[in-house]
């Protein structure tokens, strides 16, 4: 332990923390911009100055560590001119447009504008007449906002990707896509980017146009991860449930028929149980990978193609649930499947690329359908809401409609990285009659990159992995290419935390905000009665009654990829 | 021994640092760690310097000598020679002969004047972004692949051979150009002011009024007048000289300020913008500054002195600040 003071105040504290950390945990406030937990602190908005005694200039609060009997200052009239000055220089290379920001709710640059008293525009904008690039149909990149910190550059490697990089000077650098490389559509650049560069594609201008169908029945269905985190934008404190606020509020803003991709989700780990289920049965059980992350298929495809064939055939849960509504849910209720417009709110923006995937597709009386027409993020279904009027806190609880509207608990865990193996795990066990208590493999569950677990059936043991971060997912993809046998299951989700960290979820988003997002999810699920998909009933009647053979499972929960 | 011998010297970083060489041996020789670097730094970069440039030119065995000394003194593994394109061209022959056997690799430093910067010559030499890093840590206790690195520049190593025979008289280098009758560069004692030093060249020109000086670098040197003369150089020793009928103050800065915004790395805000400012309102200035551009430019200065990420910015803003000052 060491101690130092800061504004005078006495604190003892271990040592190798940085000064910025340790004003937190004493809730100390030090304006600061560029840096994210998640990420290294680049230093480079220069606005967390702090003075220490000794030496000469301030410093960074973020990136110097303390030392023994450091004596620092957050506060002088000499930090307070050099932050505001930083910051005016700041803005003059951030051309703003905040009426269609991701940050408008919630932008620290403005906020720190207004407590550093700092004057936004005594410099024109230097980036007035950059160009917004657009990354496939998911993300957006305004490189006129752009402050040049690197923090998506960092993500983007973060994620074994590299898409975003500093590109050549001519008098700056600036961040440029990789001509080489492919982005995965991951978004984490848009979560990491302290001043809204980038953003969904489509983010503001088009969110209408779901509503516009209105010949068409119009049919949401919203993803796990988001009844824990889209309270966030309504200013709910983190992890608030707002499951029936939410169907509320959706059915307010003129959905005919609200869903719960849970249900789907159940489907899913069903379908990916069967195939579990199997491998306790073989004696040289092949390698399993989920399938549900649009960017860790990608990932695979582009990076490690050889590992294509392993990825899991069950399609997402979104999908699943598309394809039921088209045909299981459209024969009941007498509809044709053409009349059906099919909206998923999700935490993501690679969802938005997945839809147009021709894996996606299936085949009904012999046409061909995509079940999902339309992509919402988190973000965008809030701000959506928001230009509607409907406050979320004020909605009106309604349960989800059904048949799917009522999901197993383990459908909900989905949102969390983790939350698809147990899953299947749960229904495997179940299968095979071995299932005792819901937490059969609690220990993949957490913010951690890699969760290893092992599961074991009369003598017989599979290894299974839960990844979050396309970057920790290289690693477990390297040992596998060396070791193949070294897991049988493999789960990854491309975001941080899984879903619940998706590049579509409200923004800010770190290590404690997604932790508490998690939570909430196991919390809905501790409370249902039903705990594996297997015992869904709704499930089990739409096996019964439609999903009877293989040909008709195999059009619509399952998919191939191929190189 | 050397150490002992570096200490009584009171030699000081040639590079401009001003920091107790003896200081930085130690603090590397006395960390353990299962390697140790050394570099010797001839990236020399700045516009108008060419004193590391004459020391290679003329005395590069007393350099490697130096160099060979600091591999033994600090237990070091490995020493590189940290070379611009030019020297590297020039002397790679001879440097191969003068290494024989010992640990010295020589690597050539990709363009541009930031990759003399320390820390970015660690990135550099371990291919990564030409770019400074956050200090602390220092490079001598995490350098190269994060191992103490002692990193002197040519001169300095030239200064420990001598301290190692015993011939230190106590001289340095001094780089004089520009407007002057005898440009070059000359070895006199380091406690010479400007003036005796340019007495001593002759390249005191009169009358005195009517010439300019930069001190420290073609680009990053302070402005000084002729009133100013009477004290020892602190930083690199690079004297140019101007001729006030000559030249006009902001076209000058308008060159320095387009030379540094190409040389920066962009990672900080005061840099990276506050360049870019200075050239605009540069730009702007018709004859003198108004009231309100002298603001701004004090605002920026006030940044980039106080709060850039690295050395390069640090003093970026004097040779405006002096220029702005004495010359309109
Ligand atoms: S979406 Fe993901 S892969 Fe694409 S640029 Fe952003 S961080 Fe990189
Ligand atoms: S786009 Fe955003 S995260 Fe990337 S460098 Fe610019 S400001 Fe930083
Ligand atoms: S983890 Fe979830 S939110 Fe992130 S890319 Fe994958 S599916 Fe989308
Ligand atoms: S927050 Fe520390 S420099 Fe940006």
């Amino acid at each position: 332990m060491i101690q130092i003071t800061i504004n005078n105040k006495k604190i003892e504290t271990e040592k190798d923390k940085t000064i910025l950390e340790i004003a937190r945990e004493n809730n100390i406030y030090i304006p600061t911009l560029c840096f994210h937990s998640d990420l290294t602190a680049h230093a480079s908005c220069r606005l967390c100055l702090v003075s220490i005694k000794g030496i000469n200039n301030p410093q960074t609060a973020c990136s110097t560590i303390v030392e023994n009997g450091m004596e620092i200052e957050t506060e002088n009239p000499e930090i307070a001119k050099l932050r505001k000055t930083n910051l005016e220089l700041l803005f003059a290379q951030h051309k703003e447009e905040c009426s269609d920001c991701v940050l408008l709710y919630n932008c620290q640059f403005l906020k720190l504008a207004k407590e550093l008293n700092a004057n936004i525009s005594r410099f024109s904008d230097r980036k007035k007449d950059f160009p917004a690039i657009e990354f496939g149909p998911s993300v957006v990149f305004d490189s006129s906002k752009c402050i040049d910190c690197r923090n998506c550059v960092e993500v983007c490697q973060n994620q074994a990707v590299g898409y975003l990089e500093v590109g050549g000077k001519d008098s700056f650098y600036q961040i440029t896509p990789s001509p080489t490389k492919s982005c995965i559509y991951c978004g984490q650049c848009i979560a990491h980017c302290p001043v809204g560069a980038f953003e969904a594609k489509s983010e503001f201008e088009q969110i209408e146009e779901p509503l516009n169908n209105k010949n068409k029945i119009l049919v949401f269905q919203f993803a796990p991860s988001i009844r824990s985190s889209i309270g966030e934008e309504f200013e709910m404190p983190h992890g608030t449930i707002v499951t029936e606020q939410l169907v509320g509020a959706i059915k307010q803003l003129g959905a005919d028929y609200v869903f719960d991709v849970s249900v789907g989700a159940d489907f899913t780990t069903f379908e990916e149980a069967k195939e579990i289920v199997e491998k306790f049965k073989s004696n040289k059980p092949s390698l399993l990978m989920s399938s549900c992350c649009p960017s860790w298929v990608r990932f695979v495809e582009k990076y490690y193609p050889e590992f294509i064939p392993n990825i899991a055939t069950a399609k997402p849960p979104h999908i699943i649930l598309g394809g039921l509504i088209k045909t299981y849910w459209a024969s009941c209720e007498k509809i044709s499947p053409k009349k059906i417009f099919v909206v998923s709110v999700m935490p993501c923006v690679a969802k938005k690329y997945e839809i147009v995937r021709k894996e996606m597709l299936f085949k009904y009386n012999g046409t061909s359908y995509a079940p999902v027409d339309y992509v919402l993020t988190t973000r965008e279904l809030a701000y959506l809401l928001k230009k509607r009027g409907i406050d979320l806190a004020k909605a009106k609880p309604q349960k989800a409609d059904n048949p799917f509207g009522d999901p197993s608990g383990s459908g909900v865990i989905y949102g969390a990285s983790g939350g698809v193996m147990e899953s299947a795990i749960r229904t495997a066990l179940k299968i095979l009659g071995a299932y005792s208590a819901p937490s059969a493999v609690k220990s993949i569950r957490g913010q951690e990159g890699i969760k290893v677990s092992q599961v074991e059936i009369n003598g017989k043991i599979l290894n299974v992995a839960a990844v979050n971060g396309t970057g920790n997912a290289k690693i477990i993809l390297e040992q596998l290419r060396k070791n193949p046998g070294l897991y049988q299951c493999v789960e990854v989700m491309a975001c941080p935390g899984g879903c619940i960290g998706g590049g579509g979820q409200p923004l800010p988003n770190d290590k404690t905000i997604r932790t508490k997002r998690a939570q909430a999810l196991y919390d809905i699920d501790e409370q249902k009665k039903v705990r594996t998909a297997f015992d869904n009933p709704d499930l089990q009647k739409v096996y019964k009654e439609f999903l009877k053979n293989e040909k008709i499972i195999k059009q619509i929960c399952h998919t191939k990829y191929s190189l | 021994m050397i150490i002992e011998q570096l200490k009584q010297s009171g030699l000081l970083g040639r590079s401009g640092s001003n920091f107790p060489v003896w200081k930085k041996w130690e603090a590397v020789k006395n960390i353990s760690a299962d390697k140790k670097f050394v570099i010797c730094n001839a990236s020399e970069g700045e516009p108008e310097v060419f004193k590391d440039a004459f020391i290679l030119e003329n005395y590069l065995p007393e350099v490697i000598d130096g160099v060979k000394i600091a591999l033994q003194e600090i237990g070091a593994s490995t020493a590189y020679i940290y070379l611009n394109k030019n020297f590297y061209l020039k002397y790679k022959n001879k440097l191969l002969q003068l290494i024989e056997n010992s640990p010295i690799e020589l690597f050539e430093k990709p363009s541009g004047y930031l990759a003399g910067e320390e820390t970015a010559i660690l990135s550099t030499i371990e291919g990564r972004r030409v770019e400074p890093r956050i200090k602390p840590p220092f490079p001598t206790e995490k350098g190269l692949w994060g191992k103490p690195t002692l990193i002197n520049n040519v001169e300095t190593f030239y200064w420990v051979n001598k301290i190692a025979k015993g011939e230190y008289s106590h001289n340095r280098f001094y780089c004089i150009s520009g407007d002057t009758p005898n440009p070059g560069v000359y070895e006199l004692p380091e406690t010479f002011t400007i003036k005796q030093t340019l007495e001593r060249t002759t390249n005191y020109q009169l009358p005195a009024t009517n010439y300019f000086y930069q001190i420290g670098g073609g680009a990053v040197g302070e402005i000084l007048l002729d009133t100013e003369l009477s004290q020892p150089i602190k930083g690199l020793a690079s004297i140019i000289i101007f001729n006030k009928e000559k030249e006009n103050p902001i076209d000058l800065m308008k060159n320095w300020v387009q030379f540094l915004m190409l040389q920066n790395c962009d990672q900080c805000a005061p840099c990276r913008e506050g360049l870019y400012r200075i050239n605009e309102i540069l730009q702007q200035i018709k004859e003198k500054p108004t009231e309100e551009q002298l603001k701004t430019l004090s605002d920026i200065f006030d940044v980039l002195e106080k709060s850039s990420l690295c050395p390069f910015g640090h003093t970026a803003y004097l040779p405006f600040k002096t220029a702005i000052e004495k010359l309109t």
